[in-house]
C-alpha cells in the first residue's frame, strides 16, 4: 500500500468516527432542552454520590448488623464527642430524653426527637464520624444504628437491622411535627403604622 | 540632579512602595501614616487589593461552626464579601473548580452532569439578595444575651449573587411531572442536604457563582451554591454537587432533627422556611457609648417576603413611634437601610426599631412572639430588639 492510499483510509475513518460522533451529539442536542450544555451523568458518578435514604427505605445499602456489634463502633468512632453512653456529650446527645418535648427544658435526642430511623442510616454514613466522614462500612453504619436505637430503647440488643427492618421501624415521635402555620404572631398594638 | 541621585531616589520610592504594600498585607500592623501624605509618593497598584490598615472591623467567631458580620461598622446595605457571616457544618472544604460538578437525578429525563464551565455558559443572572442564619438572635429567646449588635444580629448579610437560574437548569434537563421536591446536596464534610418543594422555589432560585462582582469566596460554597432569596440560610446548600428530584420530602437529619421549631405543646414545626421580616438599630448599639447631642440613628430592616415599606423607631421602650426614612436602593429581600435624626439629651433611654413589609406584616414585640412559640424553638427569633442608654452614654442589651 502507498503512502497516498494509507493517508486516504485514515481520512476516511476519521470522517466516518466525526461523522458518528457528531450524530451522537445531535441527538443528545435533540433530548436535551435548549442550550445543549451538560452530559448523562456517569454510573461512577451517580454510585458516588447517590447517598441519601429516604422514609421508605429507598437508598438502604445491602448489609446487616446488631447493636451488640454496634457498641465497639461506638465506642471507637462516637463516644469522644458524644460520651460513652450516647448521654454525656460535649456534643449533641443521642440517648434519652423521652417525655420532655412540652416540657421546660426539653431534650431532643435521636429517641425523644428524630421522627424516621432511616435518616439516621443517612446522616452517619454522610456525616459521620465527625473527623472521618462516609469511611464506615455499611455493615458498620447498620450496626452503630442498631445500637442507637437500642439505647434509645427501639431495638433489642440482638435484633438484626437491614434495610427493611429499618425501614419498618416506627419512632416515638413520629407524628411530632406539624407544617408551617405562620404568620402566627396576631399585631398587638392598635393600628401600628 | 544628576543621574545617580535620581536612580537613588527611585530606589528609595520603590522601597518604600514595596515596604507600604507589604505593611498592608499584614493584617495586625497598623501603618504608620506619613504627617503629610500630600508631600510623600504613594503605594504602587497591587493586584488584589485590601482594605485600609487602619480598619478592624472582623466577623467575631459564635462558635467553631459560624462567624458573625459586624453589623455595627456596616454601612449601606451590602456586606463585604469578607465579613460575611459564615455558618459551615464541618468546615470550608477546598473544592477545585476544574474537577466540580454538579450532577441532577432522580425524576429526571436522564441522570445530567454540568462542569461549572457549562453553568457559567448559561444566561447569568444577578440580583441581590440577604441571607439570613435560622438561628440569626436565637440567643435572645429567653434573656438579653447578646453584648453587641454582632453577636445578636450577625448572622444576616446582603450580597449580589450571580449565577443561572434554577428553572433554566432544570429546564434543560427536564424534570418529570411526578417531581413534587429537591433535595439538595453539598460537598463538605457535612455532605450538607435539604429537602426543597419544587413549586414554591423555582421562580427565585439561583445557582450562584459569584458573588459581589467576583467568584463565590470559600466559605460562601466556592465554587457552586444554591440561592433561595429570602428563606432561610441552611437551604442555600454551599458547595453545591448534587440536585435529586423526588415525589415526597427526603426527611434528612436537617430537616427533622435540625432545622424544626419545637413549640410549647412538644409538637414541631417543620419546613418554616421563610425568613419573616426584622429590623435592629446598628447604631446606637450594644457596647457603644454615646456623647450627648446629635445622634444619626441608624439601622438595618429585611423581609425574607418581599420589600420592606416602613421602618418605625421608638426612643421611649415603644410607647410612641416616629417614621424613619428608608435609604435607596429598597429591594425585594435585601437589608433595608434606615435613618432618624436625633438628640440625646443624657437621659436614660430604650430605643427600639420595628418594620412593616409589603405583604402587611409587622415585625412583632418579643412578649408577643414569645406568647406563641415559647422560648424552646431555637430558630426565625425576629422580636422587636431594645437597646438601653444609661446616663453614662453605655449601650446596653436589655428586653423591654
Amino acid at each position: 500500500m502507498c503512502m497516498r492510499n494509507a493517508l486516504m483510509i485514515g481520512l476516511i475513518a476519521v470522517l466516518t468516527v466525526s461523522i458518528l460522533w457528531s450524530s451522537e451529539a445531535a441527538d443528545q442536542n435533540e433530548r436535551t432542552h435548549g442550550y445543549g450544555l451538560g452530559r448523562p451523568a456517569t454510573g461512577q458518578e451517580l454510585q458516588e454520590w447517590n447517598i441519601d435514604v429516604t422514609p421508605t427505605g429507598e437508598g438502604l445499602p445491602p448489609g446487616r448488623g446488631t447493636a451488640k456489634q454496634g457498641a465497639a463502633i461506638f465506642a471507637a468512632h462516637c463516644a469522644s464527642c458524644h460520651g460513652p453512653t450516647g448521654q454525656e456529650g460535649p456534643m449533641d446527645r443521642l440517648v434519652g430524653g423521652a417525655g420532655t418535648l412540652g416540657g421546660q427544658k426539653p431534650v431532643k435526642t435521636i429517641g425523644s426527637y428524630w421522627p424516621y430511623a432511616t435518616t439516621l442510616y443517612d446522616y452517619v454514613r454522610r456525616a459521620m464520624p465527625f473527623s472521618a466522614p462516609q469511611s464506615l462500612s455499611p455493615e458498620e453504619v447498620y450496626s452503630v444504628v442498631a445500637w442507637l436505637l437500642h439505647q434509645n430503647g427501639i431495638l433489642a440488643e440482638d435484633s438484626i437491622l437491614d434495610a427493611p427492618s429499618l425501614a419498618a421501624i416506627r419512632m416515638p415521635n413520629r407524628n411530632g411535627f406539624v407544617p408551617d402555620p405562620r404568620p402566627d404572631v396576631q399585631r398587638t398594638e392598635t393600628n401600628p403604622f | 540632579m544628576n543621574r545617580r541621585s535620581l536612580l537613588a531616589g527611585t530606589a528609595a520610592m520603590v522601597s518604600g512602595m514595596v515596604l507600604r504594600s507589604l505593611a498592608a498585607t499584614a493584617e495586625s500592623a497598623m501603618p504608620v501614616a506619613p504627617d503629610d501624605p500630600s508631600r510623600v509618593p504613594g503605594a504602587a497598584p497591587t493586584p488584589y487589593g485590601q482594605r485600609s490598615g487602619f480598619e478592624e472591623a472582623v466577623r467575631v467567631p459564635r462558635s467553631w461552626w459560624a462567624s458573625l458580620t459586624p453589623l455595627q461598622d456596616s454601612h449601606g446595605i451590602l456586606t463585604p464579601s469578607a465579613l460575611h457571616f459564615e455558618r459551615h457544618h464541618n468546615g470550608v472544604p477546598v473544592i477545585d473548580p476544574a474537577h466540580h460538578r454538579l450532577m441532577i437525578h432522580g425524576l429526571v429525563e436522564q441522570p445530567w452532569a454540568f462542569t461549572m464551565e457549562d453553568l457559567k455558559r448559561f444566561p447569568a443572572v444577578s440580583r441581590l439578595a440577604f441571607i439570613e442564619c435560622s438561628g440569626n438572635s436565637a440567643i435572645e429567646w429567653r434573656a438579653p444575651t447578646g453584648q453587641t449588635v454582632q453577636q445578636t444580629h450577625g448572622l444576616t448579610s446582603t450580597s449580589e449573587w450571580t449565577g443561572v437560574a434554577l428553572k433554566t437548569v432544570l429546564r434543560e434537563v427536564g424534570v418529570k411531572s411526578d417531581a413534587a421536591w429537591m433535595l439538595a446536596e453539598g460537598r463538605d464534610a457535612a455532605a450538607m442536604t435539604r429537602s426543597l418543594p419544587l413549586g414554591e422555589l423555582i421562580e427565585e432560585a439561583l445557582l450562584c457563582y459569584a458573588q459581589n462582582g467576583e467568584p463565590l469566596r470559600p466559605e460562601q460554597g466556592y465554587p457552586l451554591r444554591l440561592l433561595l432569596p429570602g428563606w432561610e440560610g441552611n437551604t442555600c446548600i454551599k458547595w453545591l454537587r448534587r440536585l435529586k428530584l423526588g415525589p415526597a420530602p427526603f426527611m434528612t437529619r436537617e430537616e427533622t432533627s435540625q432545622y424544626t421549631d419545637l413549640m410549647p405543646d412538644g409538637t414541631a414545626r417543620q419546613f418554616t422556611m421563610v425568613m419573616e421580616a426584622k429590623s435592629v438599630i446598628t447604631s446606637p448599639s450594644g457596647g457603644q457609648r454615646l456623647q450627648p447631642g446629635f445622634i444619626d440613628i441608624r439601622g438595618l430592616a429585611w423581609s425574607g417576603r418581599g420589600r420592606i415599606v416602613q421602618v418605625e423607631v421608638s426612643t421611649d421602650g415603644g410607647q410612641s413611634w416616629q417614621q424613619t426614612e428608608l435609604q435607596e436602593p429598597i429591594l425585594s429581600k435585601c437589608h433595608t437601610r434606615f435613618c432618624l435624626p436625633w438628640r440625646w439629651n443624657g437621659e436614660h433611654v430604650i430605643l427600639q426599631s420595628r418594620c412593616l413589609d409589603e405583604t402587611g406584616y409587622v415585625q412583632p414585640r418579643r412578649t408577643a412572639l414569645v406568647a406563641v412559640r415559647g422560648v424552646n424553638s431555637v430558630y426565625h427569633y425576629n422580636a422587636i430588639q431594645s437597646w438601653s442608654i444609661a446616663a453614662d452614654g453605655l449601650v446596653s442589651n436589655v428586653h423591654a
